[in-house]
């Protein structure tokens, strides 16, 4: 791998007394696709805005292409596109006013943006909007122009903060396909999410945080298998009685989630572990055999779920 | 590393002077303040140009009937001529004022624009710088609009009024970017109420409408150290071509606060984005 294009060693960031990003360690590679994925509170918007330099870190080292953004705040922002977690387009403005005055701001000149807005306009497929003030969007047509708008100056990183949260399941799908274009040109995206299925569509590797630390590392993949079995078997014995069932199966599989609703069993084969399960003569009110997902890996590392 | 044109201009600020608050494209923000008035905001310019016009005929040519000739400086002028200069520089403050309190805290806290405009690679000087600069050019409007009304009325006496127009450009900017500063402080609308609870009792009494040597000595020294009382001293002495040392002292108060608004607004700014 050539030098890393992000770098963070113990980094650092305290409000106060309260530590939200406590002594990571990460790195991310060009053409990477790279995600924070954690509950919210987890420091992984802290950690975004300290990327983006716009926030400065308590302690540890920071390089984002071998600058500190410290030093050079405006310099490594002009390398950046950011997509945050609330929208903050310009409501006074019209879409592609909006597009054109935010190139502005990175001081393009108007012929460069003029068939750049043209280019972003069809990418975010809000051509027909073009001359709509933002408040009359809809939620995904919002963050689409706010993706546009990150990817103004042709940034080398895209940062996407929560980039799908409050979509609804067909705008978040046709979000996903824009950033998977985007990889596709090589730009480097990296991602904050709570949704762990957004995580495994859109990360080739990914960060797993919670109170401000990292709790592991890899890709998708590889860190369901180190950190689950193959498949899953949910059932549900009533709220009353899983707690005492879940006793009586606890030998039954690798390892045992019990949540307030329902029981989480954990074995290479989901549907023969449900044979044994009806064979000891045990009868489950409802059963499902699932694969393993990230947020079963989240559960594992931090005893809680991720959305709560 | 991909050199795009954005990463090519950011590269060429290095090693400048603030460089790391500073972008030198305050004219991006002055085009944004112009696009978004072209299409909403020239309501209120419209509104903050008729106000003094109509302080002017209501007070200027009613009660200016039943007063007749003042006395300023040595010299007669009918009354309407003594309050013109303090219409427009209490204009220029207001317009000032409103822009950088009311506007700035809506973008500050609710839109969230300067947060956008921060993850750029503009820095927070050229924020405050143009921003400022637009309460300027609402100054600048409002002064030529007032004196092509009360220029052709024979208000403005003297030649030196001309200077009346840059004066009222002076005092927008130093109320706008103490304004500014302020605004960064407040946490809600409630508390913005407060700079305009101190603004109309400065307005009456700041020598607008009759000369500060009816109150005793003790407050008329109070009001002359107001902002608004320096402003209409200075804009009185231009129209009335009353020039002295004096009104350069009055110049030079607006200079120490654009100096002092513009140090704590940046400051703020830094605080409140890069935290």
């Amino acid at each position: 791998m050539s030098s890393p294009l992000i770098s963070a060693r113990g980094l650092t960031k305290k409000f106060d007394e309260f530590v939200a990003v406590d002594a990571i360690d990460f790195d991310v590679a060009k053409g990477e696709s790279f995600g924070l994925l954690g509950p919210n509170g987890a420091g992984k918007s802290t950690t975004m805005r300290i990327i983006g330099a716009t926030s400065q870190r308590t302690s540890g080292d920071l390089t984002i292409l071998g600058m500190d953004p410290e030093k050079f705040g405006p310099q490594i922002r002009a390398h950046l596109g950011v997509v945050p977690q609330q929208d903050n387009l310009d409501m006074q403005l019209s879409v592609s006013e909006n597009l054109y005055i935010y190139g502005r701001y990175f001081g393009l000149s108007r012929k460069f943006l003029k068939a750049k807005i043209e280019e972003l306009l069809e990418f975010a497929q809000l051509e027909e909007k073009r001359d709509a003030k933002v408040e009359s969007l809809s939620g995904g047509m919002k963050r689409r122009l706010t993706i546009a708008r990150g990817l103004v100056s042709e940034p080398e990183i895209l940062m996407l903060d929560e980039p799908t949260t409050g979509l609804d399941p067909q705008a978040r799908h046709i979000l996903w396909d824009r950033l998977f274009r985007l990889k596709e040109q090589g730009v480097t995206l990296i991602i904050t999410t709570h949704f762990m299925d957004e995580a495994e569509q859109l990360c080739d590797r990914l960060v797993v945080m919670d109170k401000g630390k990292i709790m592991a590392e890899g890709s998708p993949a590889q860190l369901i298998k180190d950190y689950s079995t193959k498949e899953v078997l949910e059932i549900r014995f009533g709220s009353e009685r899983n707690s005492e069932m879940a006793n009586q199966l606890r030998d039954m599989c690798e390892r045992i989630e019990e949540l307030p609703d329902r029981i989480l069993l954990y074995h290479e084969d989901g549907e023969v572990l449900l044979e044994q399960i009806y064979s000891a003569g045990l009868h489950p009110k409802t059963s499902l055999v699932r694969r393993s997902s990230l947020e079963d890996v989240f559960l594992r590392l931090t005893g809680r779920t991720l959305v709560d | 590393m991909i050199i795009s044109a954005a990463v090519a201009i950011a590269d060429a600020r290095r090693g400048k002077l603030g460089e790391r608050v500073y972008s030198g494209r305050s004219r991006a923000i002055f085009e944004r303040g112009y696009i978004a008035f072209k299409s909403s905001t020239w309501m209120v310019i419209v509104s903050g140009f008729v106000e003094p016009v109509l302080y002017l005929f209501a007070f200027g040519y009613g009660l200016g009937k039943l007063i007749g000739n003042i006395e300023s400086g040595g010299l007669s002028i009918p009354y309407a001529a003594y309050i013109a200069p303090a219409l427009l520089a209490t204009s220029a403050m207001n317009g000032a004022i409103y822009d950088s309190t009311m506007n700035i805290f809506f973008k500050l806290n609710h839109d969230r624009i300067y947060h956008g405009m921060l993850a750029t690679s503009l820095g927070p000087l050229d924020v405050a710088l143009g921003e400022i600069g637009l309460a300027l050019m609402r100054g600048f409007l409002y002064g030529v609009g007032f004196m092509a009304v009360v220029a052709p009325l024979g208000l403005i006496p003297s030649l030196w009024g001309i200077l009346a127009i840059p004066a009222a450009v002076l005092i927008a900017f130093g109320f706008a970017s103490v304004g500014m500063a302020l605004t960064t402080y407040m946490k809600s609308f409630q508390q913005l109420e407060i700079i305009n609870i101190f603004l109309l009792p400065m307005f009456l009494f700041s020598g607008s409408f009759y000369p500060l040597s009816v109150f005793p000595e003790w407050l008329q020294f109070i009001i002359k150290a107001l902002p608004l009382s320096q402003a209409i001293h200075l804009v009185r002495g231009l129209t009335l071509g009353q020039i002295n040392t004096a009104l350069l002292g009055h110049a030079f108060y607006f200079v120490v606060m654009i100096a002092i608004g513009l140090f704590f607004t940046t400051k703020r700014l830094n605080a409140l984005f890069m935290k």
